[in-house]
């Protein structure tokens, strides 16, 4: 069985996260990693691995599109245990929408089902830490024609169906699939395994293979800024909030301060 | 005027008020349309509480032989009636359905598309809350039919009469459409409280609590709120995942938000930041949360939230 597990390369959301003059996300000023949410979908993926009859005969491949650096991420998903990465980058990428980054994506997958044979499951995390729209899962599976099971908080594979836990807005839904099919997984699924020494000097021996647009057969002129469907026209940096009141709690101080400033403010 | 399709959010046929936010804005870009896709004797019904937000039009798609399938069919449906009516832009709510379902009918349709937006402009043009609401992003869509979703709370609910004329749509879904699906599906109890994400006031709780959120629900339910969580009250299994602000749960903006035993990561931040006014009660003076306050009390919840609760209960009586 093949598992390709999509991963981004995002900037660090505990740093100073900023736009660049283009508008487009710094990611040079900022550190990079993989995206946290990501960490579930390998480890998910991992699991699939560690639970299936014969594990050796599951290849679970961590695919990236992203600038250089995002080798990082891929490595990552190697150390945590993934089989083996590949990274598309191109100059041409940058600045690309979700449609277009799904395009690649989409073109990657197929070339490593060309190369060795069909992935079952496409996991991807329920969304990125910094454009954050949870859209590239849903606009891939469309792509490459697949169903798509989403957001799940559960996972659980019999043969080919697989079966997840989702908790929608109303309600808690169980979702049900046949393979193949893409699979996005929330932070409910549980904790994702930390890179072992064993696991980090194992992935330096695991194949890691760079592609271009060129190798995919994607024209540098469908993906990027310039063609994106949607244009930022202006990034403003939210004010800082004013520094608020602070008191002190004493003997119930607190809480008639509180109920004061509500009152003033018309919330009792 | 073009029309613009309104993608109707229900639950059996019951309309969810940010649908009803949608055609305010709806009616900025145009005329507003309605697609009610539903059960067949509902339509009727949601038809008329439509029309009494200002829909001129409701496209009826009887659901009888899509339910229970994920998002697929209803973006065949969306498709057929995009290519029938070429609206000026398509709006969804912007939940994991609605969001699931602009991405695929994007790429059917070879349109740009935006989440999250938290105002839409008559020119289209969009406001966003990114990076943990530490930036605004203004945006439009420049090829195809924008297709836009939007948080609750982006608009009033309006009383405007529409004419709401019935117009039944026979679409044809694809077998293909028809293959992942729901197999079991239990509602969520309702709590009595307002929901989360459309709640004017909003009091969470967070590792601060122990996991006793009595005190929290006390004060929400005294000012009428809806009760939140954090992550860590969430992960320790104190409160469920539907109560969760941040950026794995619920991203709520409501006028006052009261957090309590929450330290203020920025996971957490993520999910309220772009509230109106935000008070904070927590023992330790130095948590990250005090930054963001408009009024802070250092001090523990367990003492501090009662105490305020009689407060407001004897205030309001």
């Amino acid at each position: 069985m093949n598992i390709v597990v999509c991963v981004k390369y995002v900037p660090d959301a505990t740093a100073n996260r900023q736009f660049e003059a283009d508008n487009t996300v710094d990611r040079v000023g900022v550190d990079g990693l993989l995206s946290e949410l990501d960490e579930y979908a390998v480890e998910q993926a991992l699991q699939l691995k560690e639970k299936a009859e014969d594990p050796s005969a599951v290849t679970v491949t961590a695919l990236c599109v992203g600038p250089e650096q995002a080798t990082d991420a891929v490595r990552k998903a190697l150390q945590m245990g993934a089989d083996a990465g590949v990274l598309v980058t191109d100059e041409a990428v940058a600045g690309s929408d979700a449609p277009a980054t799904s395009l690649v994506l989409a073109k990657a997958v197929e070339k490593l089902a060309a190369e060795n044979g069909q992935a079952e499951i496409v996991m991807c995390g329920m969304a990125s830490t910094d454009a954050g729209m949870s859209v590239v899962p849903a606009m891939l599976a469309e792509r490459l024609g697949l169903p798509q099971v989403t957001f799940a908080s559960r996972v659980e594979t019999q043969g080919d169906q697989v079966r997840i836990k989702r908790d929608t807005d109303t309600a808690t839904e169980i979702v049900g699939g046949r393979m193949p099919l893409l699979l996005s997984v929330t932070d409910q699924t549980g904790e994702a395994r930390y890179p072992s020494f064993k696991g980090i000097m194992a992935a330096k021996k695991k194949p890691m293979t760079t592609w271009s647009l060129g190798d995919l057969g994607v024209d540098a002129g469908s993906v990027g800024a310039s063609v994106a469907w949607t244009v930022v026209e202006q990034t403003t940096a939210r004010p800082p909030r004013e520094a608020g009141e602070i008191v002190t709690d004493e003997d119930g101080s607190g809480a008639v301060a509180l109920a004061g400033f509500l009152a003033d403010k018309k919330f009792i | 005027m073009s029309e613009v399709l309104v993608v109707v959010d229900h639950v059996d046929g019951a309309i969810r008020k940010p649908t009803l936010e949608l055609l305010t804005l709806a009616r900025r870009l145009g005329t507003a349309s309605a697609v009610f896709i539903g059960p067949a004797d509902a339509a009727a019904a949601a038809a008329e509480k439509l029309a009494a937000h200002g829909a001129e039009k409701v496209y009826t798609v009887d659901d009888a032989a899509l339910r229970g399938y994920l998002v697929v069919p209803k973006v065949e449906v969306l498709q057929q009636l995009v290519e029938k009516t070429s609206p000026a832009a398509v709006l969804l709510v912007s939940g994991a359905e609605g969001k699931e379902i602009a991405a695929r009918l994007s790429i059917r349709t070879g349109s740009g598309l935006i989440t999250d937006a938290v105002d839409v402009a008559a020119d289209g043009t969009t406001t966003q809350s990114v990076f943990a609401g530490s930036y605004t992003v203004q945006a439009k869509v420049t090829t195809g039919t924008p297709i836009i979703t939007v948080k609750p709370n982006a608009a009033p609910v309006e009383d405007v009469a529409g004419a709401g004329t019935v117009e039944p749509f026979a679409a044809t879904v694809s077998e293909a459409a028809r293959s992942a699906m729901v197999v079991a599906s239990q509602p969520r109890k309702a709590s009595g409280r307002p929901e989360l994400t459309e709640a004017a006031i909003v009091v969470s709780g967070g590792r601060g609590t122990g996991g006793d959120f009595a005190p929290v629900e006390g004060l929400a339910d005294a000012l009428g709120a809806a009760v939140g969580a954090s992550r860590a009250a969430v992960d320790s299994g104190w409160m469920p995942h539907s109560f969760q602000v941040g950026q794995t749960g619920k991203t709520v903006s409501p006028q006052l938000y009261v957090a309590n035993g929450i330290s203020g990561a920025i996971q957490h931040r993520a999910g309220m930041q772009t509230s109106k006014t935000i008070v904070a009660v927590n023992k330790d003076p130095e948590a990250p949360i005090f930054e963001l306050v408009d009024f802070g009390v250092v001090g523990d919840l367990h003492t501090v939230l009662p105490a305020l609760t009689e407060q407001v209960t004897q205030r309001k009586g």
